[in-house]
């Protein structure tokens, strides 16, 4: 028999070629070109409608909005003023980062759980989607008894902003493994922990990496938040925002935003990146 | 390449030593729906015995059965202590992993050390054909290819009891054509014993050494053919009179059995 089997090589059939074709040979410049336009348009459109909000203020209240150019030379080329926003800036970055960093390993432990023990999920799940729902303002004096007012305190209030999206998808995209898939692990005595390593969590990567991207936006969002609360310490982008309305500081505000949001696309975009570069290969979210 | 079970090479069809055998299995699942009643018969080394029945008659119950996916309510199942070969009806391959890598799956989960897992992949790609394709991410091959791949999967088991449940029923019919003849080719080499389920007549009488026809549910057997045809077959058997008329006589059971 052993003979046999080694030589029975079947003669390769010509069948219709495969449905997406090697991302290697794709034109890449081509795409590129045709693809970034939209950047620089929709950048020059908020641009203008930046300008003509301003323009709309009256006088005495333009304060309240004040000219990009002039967000421009009395902020960010300001040697003093984006000095400061700078430190900022890494302070909440590092704040964001650590924020984000517990949610994953928290929500990550939370959401195995609930694949793991059905009770589990059903104990837990009411209070994640409660705890999405809280007002964090409502809460801070509770966070401050029970946290004080250092680094940690900030980064709970981050963490509560940016928990919930991780285990929740974490979760549906392991539950979404194909039945057969199931099937062909369990008739081969497959173990819970090499179906969760070699099928559910692959599965779920995904989603995962969607989720990644939104709590990446939110853990920005609750880092500043969390400073706001917490004014004391090393400012932050959240306290320098506070300081910047008292002191009437519009454009340094602005300046503060932007430098936000810039974080916010910053984080996104290399969560995207890692998402394309893993998945790339076989799931249709990638692009090539 | 050792295979499980202890016949020696070549083994024709008088080698009678039964590899998987049925006594008087039912299913009545939780629900009340009765899918199987009273289902008795064997399936020999070397044998190739297809089940063709109406849709929802309990095929696929039957198959699971058999691999001990499910318990029957009723009966027993006696199966050789050989390894099982299960091909579904989609591919169900990783789409995270490569060709290769699919196909190392089974033996991975065996625990088979690394070097023979890659030979055994290797001759399993090559006896299904696809190799040149091994690097390749199952989105990128074909429906038929697809297929190759998951039985290349369940070959590097050397398994010597086969179960196929409507394997190519998605496939367009010139593309299901040849993997019929590839598994025919596969078939002759190793002859394990095989239980192939199938919505087609042609596959079922192209294919088997036995038909077997189910009827509507609760399905029961209501039909059973020995098909004589030597092996290896060519495509031209097809249109062989005594082909036709086999169909004919199947095809006949198989409307008795819609009713
Ligand atoms: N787990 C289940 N619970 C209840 N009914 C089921 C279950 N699995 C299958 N059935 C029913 O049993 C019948 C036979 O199913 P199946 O074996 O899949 O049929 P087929 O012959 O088409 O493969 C169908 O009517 C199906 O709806
Ligand atoms: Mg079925």
């Amino acid at each position: 028999m052993t003979a046999v089997a080694d030589n029975t090589a079947v003669t390769d059939v010509v069948e219709a070629q495969p449905v997406a074709p090697p991302s290697v040979i794709r034109p890449k410049r081509a795409r590129s070109i045709t693809s970034l336009w939209p950047l620089p348009v929709g950048f020059l459109l908020i641009l203008a409608a930046w300008y003509l909000l301003t323009l709309r203020m009256k006088p005495n209240r333009r304060f309240l909005l004040p000219w990009p150019h002039d967000v421009v030379s009395k902020g960010f080329l300001d040697g003093e003023a984006m000095g400061e926003i700078l430190a900022s800036t890494w302070l909440t970055t590092k704040l964001a980062v650590f924020g984000l960093g517990v949610s994953i390993i928290l929500g990550g432990t939370v959401g195995i759980l609930m694949y793991r023990f059905k009770w589990y999920e059903r104990m837990t799940f009411p209070y994640l989607v409660a705890l999405q729902a809280v007002p964090i303002l409502a809460i801070s004096p509770l966070l401050q008894i029970a946290f004080g007012y250092g680094f940690f305190a900030k980064s709970v209030v981050c963490i509560i902003i940016s928990f919930f999206p991780i285990p929740t998808n974490l979760l549906l995209g392991m539950k979404s493994v194909d039945r057969g898939m199931l099937d062909l692990f369990d008739l081969h005595g497959a173990s819970w922990t090499t179906k969760l390593r070699k099928l559910a969590l692959p599965n779920a990567l995904p989603s995962i990496f969607a989720a990644f991207r939104i709590s990446a936006g939110l853990s920005v969002i609750g880092a500043i938040v969390g400073e706001q609360f917490f004014q004391k310490g090393d400012p932050g982008l959240g306290q320098r925002l506070t300081q910047y309305r008292t002191l009437i500081e519009y454009e340094r505000l602005y300046t503060c935003l932007i430098m936000s949001s810039l974080l916010g696309i910053v984080v996104f975009i290399f969560f995207g990146w890692l998402s394309n570069r893993v998945l790339r290969n076989w799931h249709e979210s990638a692009q090539h | 390449m050792t295979a499980p079970h202890p016949g020696p090479s070549g083994l024709s069809l008088a080698d009678r030593s039964p590899s998987l055998g049925f006594h008087h299995i039912s299913m009545t699942f939780p629900d009340g729906t009765v899918a199987l009643q009273d289902v008795s018969f064997t399936v020999n080394a070397g044998e190739f015995v297809t089940v063709v029945g109406p849709s929802g008659c309990g095929k696929s119950t039957l198959l699971r059965i058999a691999s001990g996916l499910a318990q029957a309510s009723d009966g027993t199942v006696s199966a050789d202590t050989g390894s099982v070969g299960y091909v579904f009806q989609d591919a169900t391959l990783l789409p995270w992993r490569t060709v290769r890598s699919n196909v190392e799956l089974l033996a991975e989960l065996h625990g088979l050390p690394k070097a023979e897992r890659a030979r055994k992949a290797e001759d399993a790609i090559a006896q299904v054909g696809l190799d040149g394709h091994a690097t390749k991410y199952p989105k990128q091959l074909s429906g038929g290819m697809r297929m190759r791949a998951s039985l290349a999967r369940s070959l590097v088991l050397d398994p010597s009891v086969f179960l196929f449940d409507e394997p190519f029923g998605a496939l367009d019919e010139i593309t299901r054509e040849r993997l019929n003849d590839q598994l025919l080719e596969l078939f002759a080499a190793k002859r394990f014993a095989s239980l192939f389920i199938t919505h087609s007549i042609y596959e079922a009488v192209y294919l088997s050494t036995r038909v077997l026809v189910m009827s509507a549910r609760p399905g029961r057997i209501v039909g059973d053919f020995a098909i004589p045809f030597d092996y290896p077959r060519s495509p031209e058997l097809r249109f062989d009179p005594a082909f036709s008329e086999l169909t004919g006589h199947v095809s006949a059971a198989l409307r008795g059995a819609h009713r």
